[in-house]
């Protein structure tokens, strides 16, 4: 592609605004489209691995350790390297990129989850409890809710990690945002290099607020709610209260 | 509801044998707990911390396994229940409401019932009634907990402890994080409460007079986890068993154990009194070293000092007055009343709260002392 200007900024605007770019299996839509889907399977996964453990952990309370040392080892993985690791050791395609990805995510789901769980205050659980829920009933009707503040945060937190990380499938087939960038590095050409990256963190924030949206509205508005100020409630009965309290005075 | 018209109304409602309760090596936190648990009274578990109460409370509903012995709950052994369905038949109080921030207060309210598979319409229904039951507005039904005071918070929490109608109540320091006002009204208001639901209710708490106010029967645990005393309220104070009951109940004992002794024999005696409306006028004079304040409907308002007459044209002028005896009451509002009058006259009104008469300390004490005799010469066969 032929830029007006050697200019970087100039480059990635010329590029950006090319109705060729937009349309086609080569595209940015289809691309958009791709890298989603990536990152829909990803999350998918980790989800499926993440959800239950953290759960079981936040519940019982056992295996914490392993939890924490666990995530720790997991977030200290580099992504790429996985990527070609699993690409040696199992097989070509995008799989190995998919699993390296879900390590990525598994972390922050995993952590977010046990936190979330556990972050649900103790006496509500011990009242709960009192009152004849069952352990998995006190799970999915007290701890889940209480804690899906808390678990949505590790959610979204995964995503974003996988949005952005999602380009490492253009090193195992030509897919994903991540094309653009390899592409780019190849034929040394700075607007679709840096047009691609542009189109990625665009995609991250839309993510992003589309995940904000979804916690805001799951979460029971009484959880959102602050104590009104003191000496403002009507407290019934306050003032025989009052009265019957200092016996009656003359 | 349904156990209590199975069960055999003789039979307690619950049953400690021989329970004890040790944590991991250490010292037993309850030691070879026998006691019976009479059904539809209030029964309160009291002691110092450590004493092993909360622990024989949870102890019921299995919250807590006891390490040997077994409980009876209306004649079967709950270790033979299932823990969850057995929890679902007793209502549970606790010291902080521990309700679900995420519901509503109707929908806490509800939450037992909705466990037994009750409609969820009927529920909130039932979970309205229960919030004028506790003495709660109804708009406060769709508001969450965090909105509501720490004082109304109890209320829903004993809301929802009825809300199965349970025969028996489990309240683990219900009322320990409100502020004595409130405390005080809370108290009252299950005292009225128990008078028209029966329950069977197990009571824990630090607080010995909260203990002696609403327990029929008052079990005063000493630490290490072994029962002292288990009597009524009245015997507790005039007879502690052993030093650390003594100890525990306290240096003002003698004072409120004349809450168990009635003042139907208090002389009540006629005091001249000053109508508010006409204070301002200089030429009604009094004639009593001390007259009493009423207003148009006999209710009392403080004292008028026949010294400083004069300069009284107000009721805001008037020297405040004591506490006020309801004619009936025990001994020791009657006391009270003399005692904390600026004029050693105790102020005594009806029911309405108007004004029939005063008494003196003198005379209460005179009472005092006759029923000490009385006592003396049933008691221990001595006129001393």
């Amino acid at each position: 592609m032929d830029y007006s200007s050697s200019n970087l900024f100039v480059q990635m605007g010329e590029w950006l605004s090319d109705p060729e770019n937009w349309s086609g299996s080569r595209g940015i839509p289809m691309r958009i489209a791709e890298h989603l889907g990536y990152v829909g399977l990803t999350m998918l996964l980790a989800l499926v691995i993440a959800v239950p453990l953290g759960l079981y952990v936040g519940h019982t309370g056992k295996g914490r350790i392993l939890i924490v040392s666990g995530v720790g080892i997991l977030r200290a993985l580099p992504t790429l390297g996985m990527v070609f690791l699993f690409a040696l050791l199992f097989s070509r395609g995008v799989l190995p990129a998919v699993w390296a990805l879900v390590l990525l995510a598994v972390p922050p789901v995993l952590s977010g989850v046990y936190a979330g769980v556990s972050s649900v205050n103790r006496t509500v659980v011990d009242a709960a409890r009192s009152m004849g829920l069952t352990e998995w009933q006190i799970l999915t009707r007290v701890e889940i809710p209480n804690g899906l503040q808390v678990m949505l945060g590790g959610v979204r937190a995964g995503v974003l990690q996988v949005v952005a990380t999602a380009t490492v499938v253009a090193y195992a087939k030509a897919d994903g945002l991540g094309v653009f960038l390899v592409e780019g590095t190849q034929i040394n050409d700075n607007g679709r290099l840096f047009g691609g990256a542009v189109v990625i963190a665009a995609v991250a924030i839309a993510v992003d607020g589309v995940m904000a949206l979804l916690q805001r509205f799951a979460i029971s508005p009484g959880l959102r709610t602050a104590r009104p100020a003191a000496g403002s409630q009507q407290e019934s009965g306050r003032q025989e209260a009052v009265a019957s309290a200092q016996g009656g005075t003359t | 509801m349904t156990s209590t018209e199975q069960g055999s109304t003789t039979r307690p409602m619950i049953e400690f044998r021989d329970v004890t309760k040790t944590y991991d090596r250490g010292r037993p936190a309850v030691d070879g707990l026998t006691m019976d648990i009479e059904r539809g009274k209030i029964t309160v578990f009291v002691g110092p911390s450590g004493c092993g109460k909360t622990t024989s409370l949870r102890m019921i509903n299995r919250m807590v396994e006891p390490t040997s012995g077994r409980i009876l709950l209306d004649g079967q052994d709950v270790a033979e229940q299932k823990a969850a369905e057995l929890r679902r038949s007793m209502g549970y109080v606790m010291q902080s409401s521990g309700l679900m921030p995420h519901r509503t207060v109707l929908d806490n309210i509800a939450t037992v019932p909705r466990l037994n598979g009750v409609a969820r319409s009927t529920a909130r229904a039932r979970a309205k009634e229960l919030l004028d039951v506790v003495g709660l507005a109804p708009e406060l039904g769709r508001r969450y907990p965090g909105q509501l005071s720490g004082g109304q918070q109890q209320r829903v929490g004993v809301a929802r402890a009825l809300a199965a109608d349970p025969p028996v109540l489990l309240m683990d320091e219900p009322f320990s994080a409100v502020d004595p006002v409130v405390r005080a009204e809370l108290q009252s208001e299950l005292v009225r409460l128990q008078r028209d639901l029966a329950k069977t209710i197990v009571f824990v708490t630090h607080d010995i007079d909260e203990a002696t106010i609403l327990g029929d029967r008052v079990a005063v645990f000493a630490v290490g986890g072994r029962l002292a005393q288990f009597a009524d309220p009245e015997e507790i104070l005039r007879a502690p068993v052993d030093d650390f009951v003594a100890g525990f109940v306290g240096r003002d004992r003698g004072f409120r154990h004349l809450s168990f002794q009635e003042g139907e024999d208090v002389t009540i005696h006629p005091i001249e009194t000053i109508e508010t409306g006409r204070l301002a006028d200089p030429s009604v004079t009094v004639n009593s070293p001390w007259t009493l304040l009423v207003d148009a409907e006999g209710r009392p308002h403080g004292w008028v000092p026949e010294a400083t007459r004069e300069s009284v044209t107000s009721q805001a002028d008037a020297v405040p007055g004591g506490s006020l005896y309801t004619r009936g009451d025990s001994l020791r509002r009657a006391l009270d009343a003399s005692l904390s009058s600026p004029s050693g006259l105790g102020v005594t009104v009806d029911d309405d709260g108007r004004v029939v008469g005063v008494v003196r300390a003198a005379e209460v004490f005179e009472l005092i002392e006759a029923g000490r005799l009385d006592r003396g010469r049933a008691n221990y066969n001595t006129a001393v």
